[in-house]
C-alpha cells in the first residue's frame, strides 16, 4: 500500500504510468480557480461560436441539438437556426477570453461569488 | 469527415487561465481527428496535461523527453509505415523544445522525410521552468534570464531564431507560420499541412499571459496586435521554396508596434526610449520591406 | 547452418531473425556494421522492416521509444559515446516498460578519445532499468540477441536490455557461427505481442504521463519487481533456448572450480584467454578456477555467491573504473558476500581498459597477486594491471 503524499489514493497503478481512461482529466473541476466569471446575456447573443473556438479549457459547450437552440432566446428569431453555446463552470477559470472577444459584448464578467 | 464539433482534448487540466496553447491544440486535434497519435516535447502543455493518473488527451499520445519529440514522432511513423497504417502523427512542442534543445532531433526528422506534423507552439520564453529567454525569445524581452536593470536596459540582446525558414530551408512538404487570433487562415494552414505528404512544420504564436504579463482576457488580442503590427508575419512556404515563399495575411494599415509593447509588462521598459521602440519598428518595416512583395 | 560472421553481424542477424520492425541507428565505431548489415538485409529484400537512419544516437533511442510505444518489436544498436548520448532516454525507456533490444560493441569512454574495447559504456549505464548481457563470443551475441527480444518482451518482465560485444576482439572478428533456422527462432521468440498498452487511436492512452511524489515511487519500485522477477525469466529463457538449439547458457558460468583456491571471475571475451590460461595452470597442478558473468543485470548475486564461496581467494577481473571506489563487478560481488559469513577473500583487478589486450602476461601478473592473497599475504584491494604506473606518478608529480 502506497503512502501518499496528499490525499486520494490509485486503486491501480499502472504499469509504465500508462493512463488508459482518456480525457479523464474532466475529473479535474478547474471551475475552483475562477475569481471572474463571463456570463453569456443570450438576448444578445449572435451565436457567432468566437467564444465556443477561443475558449482554451474548452469550457463552452456548443449545442447542435434542435431543442436547445430553439428554447434558448436569441436577438433575432432567425439566429435560432445556429448552434448555441453555454458555458460550463466545472472547468471555466475565468480567464475572459471569451468576454474580451465577443464581438456584440454579450459576455460580461462578474466577480465570482464564493 | 469532420470533426470539429468534437473535443479531442478534454478540460480539467491545468494550463493557465487565458493560455493560448490549449486553444491550438484543441483545433490542430479537432482538424485531424480521432486517427492521430500526437507525441510531445517536456513542457507546459506535457506537465499540465498528463499528471498521472488524470490526462486531458483524447487520442494515444507519447512523452519522452525535452529535446526528443520529433524523433519519437519519427519512430512512431516508422512503426506506422510497417504496419502499413495511414494516420495523423502530429509532434508538439514549445520555443524551447523546438528552437533550442530540440532543433537537431527535429532537423533530422524534417531532412527524412517522415510524415509527420510538428506543431511549434511559441511563447517566446521557458515558460514552464519561469520566463527564461530562449531562442525564440524576441529582441528587447524581459525574462528572468535576460533582465533589465542599469546595465541593460533592453532585456534579451539578440533576434529570434527565424525557425520557420530554417525549418523551410530543409525542404519540408509544408511550412507556415500561423496566429490563432487569424482563425480562418490558421485553420486552413493546419488542414493544408496535415493533408500534405512529407515533414510539415507549424510555427504558432501563443501568447503565455505570466510571461508576457498582460491580463488573461487579452491573450487574443495580444496576438492580433503581433500580427497586425508586423512583428509576426503570417506566410507559407511549400516544399522548401523560399524564393516563392507566400504571405498570406497583410494587414490593410499596419499598427505601430508601440500599441504591441504596452500591452505587455515584458516590453514595458522600452518604452522609457522611443529609440528602442524605433529600433523594433525599424525591424519590422525592413522585414517588410525585404519580403512584402511575397504577399500575391 | 555455419556462417563465417563479425560480431556486429551477430547483432544484426538476431534482428533478422527476431524479425525486428523498425531499427533506428547511427553510426559510431565499432558498430556501425550493426545499421550497415541491416540496411543491406533491407535492400536485398531479406529483412521486412523499417530502418531510421536518425541524425544522432539521442535521437535513435527516441525513435525506438516511439516505434516501440507504437507496439513493434524494435531493435538498436550504439557504443561507448553514442550510449552515453542515449544516457537521460535510456531511463525513459525502461521507465515506461519498453522492451526494446539493443547491441553494443563494448567500447572505452573519452578522454581521450579511443575506439577499443572495454566496459565502461555499459557499466555506466548500470543504473538505467535495462537488462546487461555480455557476449564471450559472435556465437553468443547472437544467440543472446535473439533471447533478450524473449526475455524483455515477456508479459512477467517488460524491461529493455542490452547485449554487449566487445569492441574488435568480436564486433570486427570473424568467427565461425551456427545460424538458427528462421521458423525456429520463430517458434522460439513468437509473433511479437506487446504485453504492454501501446498507441492506438482505437484506445487512446497517455503514455509518458507526469509522475507526482504521490506515484512516482510505485513505478520505480515495479521496475525493481520486473528485473528481480527477471532472474527466473532469464533461466528459463535459457533453459528452452539450449533445448531447442543445444547451447547452453546461464547467468554466471563456471568452470575448474570444485577444488579451486584461487577463481577468476571475468566477463565479455576476455573469457577465452582465461580459460586457456587456467587450463594451462591446471596442467601446471595449480588449482585455479573460472567463472564467467553473462548477465550482469539483474546481478546474479546468489548464483555467485554459491559458485565462489569456498574459494581462498576470488580475483575479480574487469575492464571498468568506478574513479574514487574500483571497479564495479568488484564492488557488487564483494556486496553479495556481505552476509555470508563463510567468504574468499576478494580483489579487484582493473585490466584491458581502452583495448589494452588482455594476454597471458596481464593474467599472470592477476595470478601472482591472487596467489600472494591466498598465502597470506598483503595484497592491494583494487589492482590496475599491466600499467605503466611509474609515468603516471611522474606525471601527477608524485615521484
Amino acid at each position: 500500500m502506497s503512502k501518499l503524499y496528499w490525499g486520494g489514493k490509485m486503486e491501480v497503478i499502472t504499469r509504465g504510468a500508462v493512463i488508459t481512461e482518456p480525457g479523464n482529466s474532466v475529473e479535474n473541476k478547474t471551475g475552483t480557480w475562477r475569481v471572474f466569471k463571463p456570463v453569456i446575456n443570450y438576448d444578445k447573443c449572435i451565436r457567432c461560436l468566437i467564444c465556443w473556438q477561443f475558449c482554451p479549457e474548452p469550457a463552452i459547450l456548443r449545442h447542435d441539438d434542435e431543442e436547445t437552440k430553439m428554447k434558448t432566446p436569441a436577438p433575432k428569431e432567425a439566429l435560432k437556426k445556429l448552434p448555441v453555446v453555454e458555458i460550463d463552470y466545472d472547468y471555466c477559470k475565468g480567464c475572459g477570453i471569451c468576454y474580451n472577444e465577443c464581438p456584440v459584448k454579450a459576455i460580461d464578467f462578474v466577480k465570482e461569488e464564493k | 469527415m469532420n470533426y470539429e464539433k468534437e473535443e479531442f482534448f478534454a478540460p480539467g487540466h491545468g494550463m493557465c487561465a487565458g493560455c493560448a496553447a490549449p486553444i491550438i491544440v484543441r483545433w490542430v486535434l479537432k482538424l485531424a481527428g480521432p486517427n492521430t497519435i500526437v507525441t510531445n516535447a517536456t513542457g507546459c502543455l506535457e506537465v499540465a496535461t498528463t499528471a498521472y493518473p488524470r490526462t486531458s488527451w483524447r487520442v494515444p499520445w507519447l512523452h519522452v523527453a525535452f529535446e526528443n519529440a520529433a524523433a519519437a514522432a519519427a519512430g512512431v511513423e516508422a512503426a506506422a509505415k510497417a504496419k502499413g497504417e495511414k494516420l495523423n502523427i502530429i509532434a508538439f512542442g514549445g520555443d524551447g523544445g523546438t528552437v533550442d534543445i530540440g532543433l537537431q532531433a527535429l532537423s533530422g526528422m524534417v531532412e527524412r522525410g517522415h510524415n509527420v506534423l510538428y506543431v511549434l507552439y511559441d511563447n517566446e520564453a521557458y515558460m514552464n521552468t519561469g520566463i527564461q529567454r530562449s531562442g525564440a525569445t524576441p529582441w528587447g524581452a524581459w525574462t528572468t534570464t535576460s533582465k533589465v536593470g542599469s546595465a541593460n536596459p533592453i532585456g534579451k540582446l539578440r533576434p529570434k531564431k527565424p525557425i520557420g525558414r530554417i525549418i523551410a530551408a530543409h525542404g519540408a512538404s509544408y511550412v507556415a507560420t500561423a496566429n490563432p487570433a487569424f482563425f480562418q487562415d490558421f485553420k486552413k494552414k493546419v488542414q493544408k499541412a496535415l493533408s500534405s505528404e512529407g515533414a510539415k512544420f507549424l510555427h504558432v504564436l501563443s501568447s503565455c499571459t505570466t510571461g508576457w504579463r498582460h491580463d488573461p482576457s487579452k491573450t487574443i488580442e495580444v496576438l492580433r496586435l503581433a500580427t497586425d503590427t508586423g512583428l509576426f508575419p503570417l506566410w507559407e512556404v511549400v516544399d522548401g521554396d523560399l524564393e516563392n515563399m507566400r504571405i498570406t495575411y497583410k494587414p490593410k494599415k499596419f499598427k505601430p508596434v508601440e500599441e504591441y509593447l504596452k500591452m505587455q509588462g515584458r516590453f514595458r521598459h522600452l518604452l522609457k526610449n522611443p529609440e528602442y521602440v524605433k529600433k523594433l519598428q525599424d525591424d519590422v518595416n525592413a522585414w517588410w520591406e525585404k519580403y512584402g512583395h511575397h504577399y500575391p | 547452418m555455419k556462417i563465417m560472421i563479425r560480431g556486429n553481424e551477430s547483432i544484426a542477424y538476431a534482428f533478422k531473425l527476431a524479425r525486428v520492425k523498425v531499427v533506428p541507428a547511427y553510426p559510431i565505431t565499432p558498430s556501425t556494421l550493426v545499421p550497415e548489415k541491416i540496411s543491406e538485409f533491407i535492400a536485398n529484400g531479406e529483412m521486412d522492416a523499417e530502418f531510421v537512419p536518425v541524425e544522432s544516437e539521442h535521437s535513435a533511442i527516441s525513435a525506438a521509444i516511439g516505434a516501440s510505444a507504437h507496439g513493434v518489436r524494435v531493435g538498436t544498436a550504439t557504443a561507448s559515446q553514442g550510449l552515453a548520448l542515449m544516457h537521460e532516454v535510456l531511463f525513459i525507456a525502461s521507465g515506461m516498460r519498453l522492451p526494446i533490444v539493443m547491441g553494443i560493441g563494448n567500447r572505452a569512454l573519452s578522454a581521450p578519445i579511443n575506439i577499443w574495447c572495454d566496459h565502461q559504456d555499459m557499466m555506466s549505464q548500470r543504473d538505467t532499468g535495462w537488462m546487461q548481457f555480455y557476449a564471450e563470443s559472435n556465437q553468443e551475441g547472437l544467440d543472446l540477441g535473439i533471447m533478450a527480444f524473449k526475455i524483455a518482451e515477456d508479459e512477467r518482465i517488460l524491461l529493455p536490455a542490452m547485449v554487449g560485444i566487445d569492441a574488435f576482439v568480436l564486433t570486427h572478428t570473424v568467427e565461425p557461427v551456427e545460424l538458427p533456422e528462421q521458423k525456429d527462432v520463430d517458434d522460439f521468440v513468437g509473433e511479437f505481442v506487446p504485453h504492454y498498452v501501446t498507441l492506438d487511436p482505437a484506445k487512446p492512452a497517455t503514455l509518458g504521463s507526469f509522475g507526482f511524489p504521490e506515484h512516482y515511487m510505485e513505478f520505480k519500485f515495479g521496475q525493481w519487481i520486473a528485473m528481480e522477477r527477471a532472474k527466473k525469466v532469464i533461466d528459463e529463457v535459457f533453459a528452452e533456448f539450449e533445448q531447442k538449439f543445444g547451447r547452453k547458457y546461464s547467468k554466471v558460468s563456471a568452470e575448474f572450480v570444485e577444488d579451486a583456491d584461487i577463481i577468476l571471475v571475468t566477463m565479455g571475451s576476455m573469457t577465452s584467454t582465461t580459460r586457456e590460461f587456467v587450463r594451462k595452470l591446471r596442467e601446471q597442478g595449480k588449482k585455479v578456477g573460472l567463472v564467467k558473468i553473462t548477465v550482469f543485470r539483474p546481478f546474479p548475486k546468489e548464483e555467485l555467491v554459491n559458485v565462489l564461496r569456498n574459494a581462498k581467494v576470488v580475483a575479480v577481473m574487469e575492464r571498468n573504473i568506478s574513479f574514487g571506489f574500483g571497479g564495479a563487478v568488484y564492488g557488487e560481488l564483494a556486496a553479495s558476500f556481505a552476509k555470508e559469513v563463510k567468504k574468499p577473500k576478494i580483489l579487484d583487478f582493473i585490466v584491458g581498459l581502452g583495448g589494452r589486450d588482455v594476454t597471458f602476461n596481464t593474467l599472470q601478473e592477476v595470478v601472482a597477486l591472487a596467489e600472494k592473497a591466498a598465502n597470506g599475504k598483503k595484497v592491494e584491494e583494487v589492482n590496475w594491471i599491466d600499467v605503466n604506473k611509474e609515468g603516471v606518478l611522474k606525471a601527477e608529480g608524485l615521484q
